[in-house]
């Protein structure tokens, strides 16, 4: 088999504690958040990392958003992937599910010669999980959802995973190309080379392109393309608590507790 | 837009997809027929369950006790086990026949599976994750909560033109309802034009079972980063309360604790009568999966931990001072109403 061509998917997502919303026009405050790499996506980079060094090849990070996503590309050449492209456009914004996961599979059939396509297992900012079935659905490649000790094997041409269950797990094994999104702290990510640092920062190979860049129908990215809309928008409001503070020894705050949990004894 | 292969004026009717593992619908499949029941109450709206599997045509009765009108059952040898590409395949075809106007399914590993690849296949929109379902006045459209930003956020949603609507929903959020057996129903075998060749899904080792299920404890205790990996106190005081031990994050990424116990918008939405929280900080993420909680009890070193402003009781200590006289305390209690 000829060396492995691993696409790694980031998201950058603002942090999640800082984000607000105004509820007066019902939109998301996200002026002075800062923002991350989607953290199980971080898991991404590194089982694209660890593949290529077991099996040769290249990783090819791609992700959707704004220019402003540039630095982070950056940071995951810096850990040791090969190349990165950002698909950035206005036409791609507010893109549902749907949208997204056919403008990130039209990027990914135009660098093309794929073999594994990795994602995180959800975004913690949308936390949909979604986008990992649909770009196998749009590229009619196999798929393992919530994978961890993915191992590919070359002779065979498959890909097997261990992959979480309602209750329990199973072992599958699917023929490549696979889409697989990683399960959550599937492993400990590295961090980044700070040799690679320098170059990523000036000479990282990061290509932007646009809509018009890749084969996709206007009418099926961006809101256009998305079928579903928000419909409003509200600061979660927990249940009304008690905050009863105790105090004391531990002795007489075990006590107090007790009283006041009696119902539940 | 991107079209859907069918559309709203051939569409109709809650599908529930029933998912089933090892000769037992799964829990969240019966609390969403019982949500969708609720939905239509006082309106001629039918609930069919969609099964597949292999022989668990038994299951479609236990469907019709929960809610379901009529259940379609495709049953085949090559459904034993879950595929993503067998069962999407047939799935697929049982909605193109029927053309649901709402698909729902539990937001199980492969619930959601199934749903991400369907909804591209059919190109309609899908509401992952939901928390709550409603039906809104005048359109009837499907209207999800979702909860966005870890937690902090919730996002209304909906699918205006493409069907079905579909939304996956979480365990625990809906109750499972009191089945009733008289209730009657329709059970509809569909033909399964299933091939080998169409799955190329190996399931090398599949185990279930022996798990636990947090989602359905009555009194959970749950401990974090503050445990250190201890977990001797905090599952002493879960059994003696009869309860289950859950955790945040970051036990099952330490390796302290196994995924089935986390609790939190990554893990599983609970909805316990007592929650005692120990050495969680409380981010948005931790409590989402707890705050459907009756009472909630946080015990933590920091005062300013956020899991405060969510708890009825707090106690601003390390867990290692507080467990020892609560457990005794406890002990105390309970041999005094008979020592359950």
């Amino acid at each position: 088999m000829r060396p492995l061509h691993i696409i790694a998917c980031v998201k950058v997502v603002p942090k999640p504690e800082e984000v607000k919303v105004d509820t007066k026009t019902m939109t998301i405050e996200r002026g002075n958040v800062r923002s991350e790499i989607n953290p199980p996506d971080m898991n991404v980079l590194e089982m694209a990392l660890t593949l290529k060094e077991q099996h040769g090849g290249k990783v090819t990070v791609v992700a959707m958003g704004p220019p402003l996503f540039d630095p982070y590309m950056r940071l995951a050449l810096a850990m040791g992937a090969d190349e990165a492209y950002l698909l950035s456009d206005r036409a791609f914004a507010a893109a549902d599910t749907l949208a997204t996961s056919y403008a990130l599979a039209q990027g990914i059939r135009k660098i093309g010669d794929y073999d594994l396509i990795l994602c995180g297992e959800e975004s913690s900012d949308g936390a949909t999980a979604q986008v990992p079935p649909g770009i196998a659905e749009w590229l009619d490649t196999s798929q393992i959802t919530y994978a961890e000790d993915l191992e590919v094997l070359p002779e065979s041409g498959m890909v097997k995973a261990k992959r979480e269950l309602a209750g329990g797990y199973e072992v599958i094994q699917v023929p490549l190309p696979c889409t697989a999104s990683v399960k959550v702290g599937a492993n400990e990510p590295r961090f980044m080379d700070m040799e690679r640092k320098a170059w990523a920062q000036t000479d990282g190979p990061v290509t932007v392109w646009a809509a018009s860049d890749i084969d996709v129908e206007p009418e099926m990215i961006g809101l256009p393309g998305s079928p579903t809309i928000v419909d409003g928008l509200a600061q979660a409001e927990g249940k009304e608590r008690k905050h009863e503070f105790l105090a004391g020894t531990p002795e007489e705050r075990a006590k107090v507790l007790i009283e006041r949990l009696r119902p539940y004894l | 837009m991107t079209k859907s292969l069918y559309g709203a004026k051939e569409a109709s009717g809650i599908w529930v997809y029933l998912e089933q593992s090892q000769g037992q619908l799964e829990g969240v499949s019966l609390e969403l027929l019982g949500k969708a029941r609720e939905l239509v109450e006082g309106q001629r709206i039918p609930i069919v369950g969609v099964l597949l599997g292999d022989q668990v045509g038994g299951l479609a009765q236990e469907a019709i006790a929960a809610g379901a009108d009529e259940v379609r059952v495709a049953d085949d040898p090559l459904l034993s086990q879950y595929t993503t590409d067998g069962y999407a395949k047939v799935i697929t075809e049982i909605i193109l026949d029927g053309k649901p106007d709402i698909l729902l399914l539990g937001a199980t590993p492969d619930g959601r599976d199934l749903a991400g690849r369907i909804a591209v296949r059919l190109r309609t929109g899908l509401t992952a994750d939901c928390t709550d379902l409603k039906l809104e006045e005048k359109s009837g459209l499907l209207i999800g909560e979702v909860w966005g930003f870890g937690g902090g956020i919730i996002a209304y949603i909906k699918c205006p033109d493409n069907r079905p609507q579909m939304a996956t929903v979480r365990a625990g959020v809906f109750a499972v309802p009191e089945p009733d057996p008289a209730r009657q129903g329709k059970i509809v075998n569909v033909p399964v034009k299933l091939a080998e060749k169409d799955i190329k899904v190996q399931v090398l080792e599949h185990v279930v079972g022996g798990g636990v299920d947090i989602t359905r404890a009555e009194v959970l205790v749950a401990a974090g980063r503050g445990c250190q990996g201890d977990f001797a106190l905090v599952n002493e005081l879960a059994s003696l309360l009869d309860g289950e031990v859950g955790v945040s994050r970051v036990p099952v990424d330490e390796g302290w604790a196994s995924r089935d116990r986390m609790i939190g918008q990554t893990g599983y939405t609970t909805r316990p009568k007592l929650a005692i929280v120990c050495g969680i900080s409380g981010a948005f993420q931790f409590t989402v999966g707890v705050e459907k909680a009756e009472t909630i009890v946080a015990i933590n070193s920091d005062a300013e931990a956020p899991i405060f402003e969510a708890a009825d009781y707090c106690i601003v200590d390390d867990m290692f001072n507080v467990l020892p006289p609560l457990i005794k305390a406890v002990k105390k209690a309970r041999g005094g109403n008979g020592g359950r």
